[in-house]
């Protein structure tokens, strides 16, 4: 019974690693931008998120509210500040400039908050659980967490297929320079691409706030499991992305079930052994670019 | 890929590599090397261990740049093979017993094995994901070390067999082992990027598709630099297991070597010999100087590299030698028709050579 707890655990943890991978997989769609400061930034506004509502007395549920829009603003900021300008130099220096932003952040929190663990009050909803059955309990953030992570990646999706400014997103992937002949600054549209990913890493960022202890240098890991979530997934589908989460977060979790030093080690091998066998990944989209 | 010379060269066309700069380098690099090789007899053993530092950056800056700079491949994973070569030369060195300089080549000789496995995990992704993939192969190696209870866990190794040798030789011995790792890692690279495989990268830099079209076998390149990169950062690891004497898993393997080489490589400049040996010094010297404001130096460092990289993309050295007109390792082709050398215009280079 345990072992399907962790199964079972394993999957609500995939959708909160599939709501963080979506925004390194707009990023990457738009404007081919590896973002590697993608998992500092989750924390970023798990920080901002712990100053709301441990230190200001918000509660948990307003601060999402606040953070959002914030790190939306942060997004679009970063794109004009440093990634368009990045992006005009080509080769390394979108990847290097992302880089040195994660480890810039990263030293700043480290600055500003000390490498303390912290962890986002919620109350009792950190610890409310709903009982299944005898044995089998499902704790109500995680449960909380997976379906905000599915309505978001369907939003996303139905957001990219259906509105103007999706459809500019997805133009501007294909083919920047018409895109400009059409009359759409391309700069603008990456710069909305991003404010959109790092709400979506915003809301990401304060669920694993408020679910776990969190410390600076946590966004290397953050980083980490998005990425091997998309690529589990396969490059290209939100929807496969979610389903590598999950295959990630079971890998993890039958793994810390085993002996919980193994967790982390255990979902890593997996990732490297789908790299070796089926590097398309598990759901790869029809068409490949 | 054939550059024409002799007699296939139309005529009166020679190509020439070294540079009147180049040949002056020598006369300034020959002096310096003597005088760095002559140190342990005239510095003071605080000041050797601190150069053994610089050395060991100057490699890692090295052979990052090898691959990056001009293999186009952005590891954030080196410090996976820093760690491998200080365990595997503090583990052949105290528990198989073996003479500690004698270990060091065998170390950096495993980690070359190991890493051509793990190429092959590598090579299936590309650009920032194949950054990423590094990363993570680089904590599973640090997660696999973790779990083995004869390289200490969680805990670390020391090196102790060297307590054995006087303080003053013992010093002087690894200040000597650093000087060669920076003569060879320097070395090393030089002869690649002049031999036909460096030829091969300045045309996959250029146009990976067109160069792969005329015979360059793009894969095996890239694989010979990711294999040497890997040898060379295991003996930078050996390097600083050997001046510190002691390695935890967290250190040893830590994500922050990864951004000080690519900090080094990118405020001295990328793709050249000279800019990583610039960045390093330069990295080494805020190190020193902001050393007092903790983890700030590193803030400041990163912003600063951010900002080369927007607004100097040649680094440092491209600065200094006027974006490549000064060359000390002359690795590039120059073509000299008998026109442009009578009219004294020879100094000009080909695009990107």
């Amino acid at each position: 019974m345990q072992w399907l707890n962790a199964v079972i655990q394993g999957i609500l943890l995939g959708g909160l690693y599939a709501l963080l991978a979506a925004g390194l997989s707009l990023m990457f769609g738009v404007m081919r931008i590896v973002n590697l400061a993608h998992g500092v930034l989750a924390i970023v506004a798990a920080y901002i998120g712990f100053v709301f509502v441990n230190n200001l007395g918000v509660p948990w549920y307003l601060a999402i509210i606040i953070v959002i829009p914030i790190m939306a603003v942060v997004g679009y900021a970063l794109q004009w500040g440093l990634f368009n300008r990045a992006l005009t130099k080509g080769g390394l220096a979108p990847l290097l400039v992302a880089f040195g932003l994660a480890v810039v952040l990263t030293q700043l929190l480290q600055e500003i908050f000390t490498a303390d663990n912290r962890r986002i009050d919620t109350g009792t909803l950190a610890t409310d659980s709903i009982q299944v059955t005898d044995t089998i309990y499902l704790g109500l953030l995680p449960v909380m967490t997976f379906v905000v992570a599915v309505l978001v990646i369907a939003g996303l999706q139905l957001f990219l297929n259906h509105t103007p400014l999706g459809r500019a997103m997805r133009a501007a992937s294909d083919d920047p320079d018409t895109v400009k002949l059409m009359g759409i600054d391309n700069r603008q549209v990456y710069a909305l691409s991003t404010a959109l990913a790092l709400a979506t890493v915003g809301l990401a960022g304060l669920f694993i706030g408020m679910k776990t202890q969190f410390s600076p240098t946590y966004g290397d890991l953050v980083l980490i499991f998005a990425f091997e979530a998309v690529i589990i997934g396969g490059l290209g589908s939100l929807w496969g992305t979610l389903a590598g989460g999950m295959v990630l977060g079971i890998a993890q979790a039958v793994g810390a079930q085993i002996n919980p030093s193994y967790g982390l080690l255990i979902g890593n091998l997996v990732f490297l052994a789908i790299l070796a066998f089926r590097p398309q990944g598990l759901f790869p989209k029809a068409v490949t670019t | 890929m054939s550059i024409a010379t002799g007699e296939n060269a139309p005529t009166g066309v020679k190509v020439k590599r070294a540079t009147r700069s180049s040949w002056a380098g020598l006369v300034v690099l020959v002096p310096i090397l003597v005088f760095l090789a002559m140190a342990p007899y005239v510095l003071d053993r605080g000041l050797q261990q601190q150069l053994v530092t610089l050395f060991a950056l100057i490699v890692m800056a090295t052979m990052w740049n090898l691959l990056a700079g001009y293999g186009g491949m952005v590891s954030v994973g080196q410090q996976a093979y820093i760690g491998i070569g200080a365990y595997g030369l503090i583990y052949l060195a105290e528990t198989l017993g073996i003479n500690p300089f004698i270990s060091v080549p065998i170390a950096i000789v495993i980690a070359g094995l190991i890493s051509i496995p793990i190429s092959f995990l590598a090579f299936r992704l590309v650009g920032g994901y194949f950054a990423i993939g590094t990363w993570v192969i680089a904590e599973v190696v640090k997660q696999i070390t973790m779990q083995i209870d004869a390289l200490g866990a969680g805990s670390g190794l020391s090196l102790t067999v060297l307590n054995e040798l006087s303080p003053g030789r013992r010093i002087a011995y690894v200040y000597w082992l650093g000087l060669i790792a920076v003569v060879l890692a320097v070395g090393v690279t030089y002869f690649i990027m002049r031999s036909r495989l460096g030829l091969g990268f300045t045309a996959i830099r250029d146009d990976a598709t067109a160069a792969s079209s005329l015979g360059v076998r793009v894969t095996r390149s890239r694989r010979i630099v990711f294999v040497v990169s890997a040898v060379g950062c295991a003996l930078a690891g050996a390097v600083i297991a050997m001046n510190t004497l002691r390695i935890t898993p967290e250190s040893i393997y830590s994500v922050n070597l990864a951004a000080f080489m690519i900090f080094m490589v990118i405020i001295g400049g990328l793709g050249t010999i000279e800019g990583p040996i610039v960045g390093a010094i330069v990295f080494f010297a805020l190190q020193q100087w902001l050393s007092e404001l903790g983890t700030w130096y590193l803030v400041i460092i990163g912003v600063l590299a951010i900002v080369i990289t927007l607004f100097l993309p040649r680094g440092i050295w491209g600065l200094i030698s006027g974006n490549g007109k000064i060359r000390l390792f002359p690795v590039g082709y120059r073509v000299v028709s008998p026109w442009t050398a009578r009219r004294g215009l020879g100094e000009k280079e080909p695009e990107g050579a």
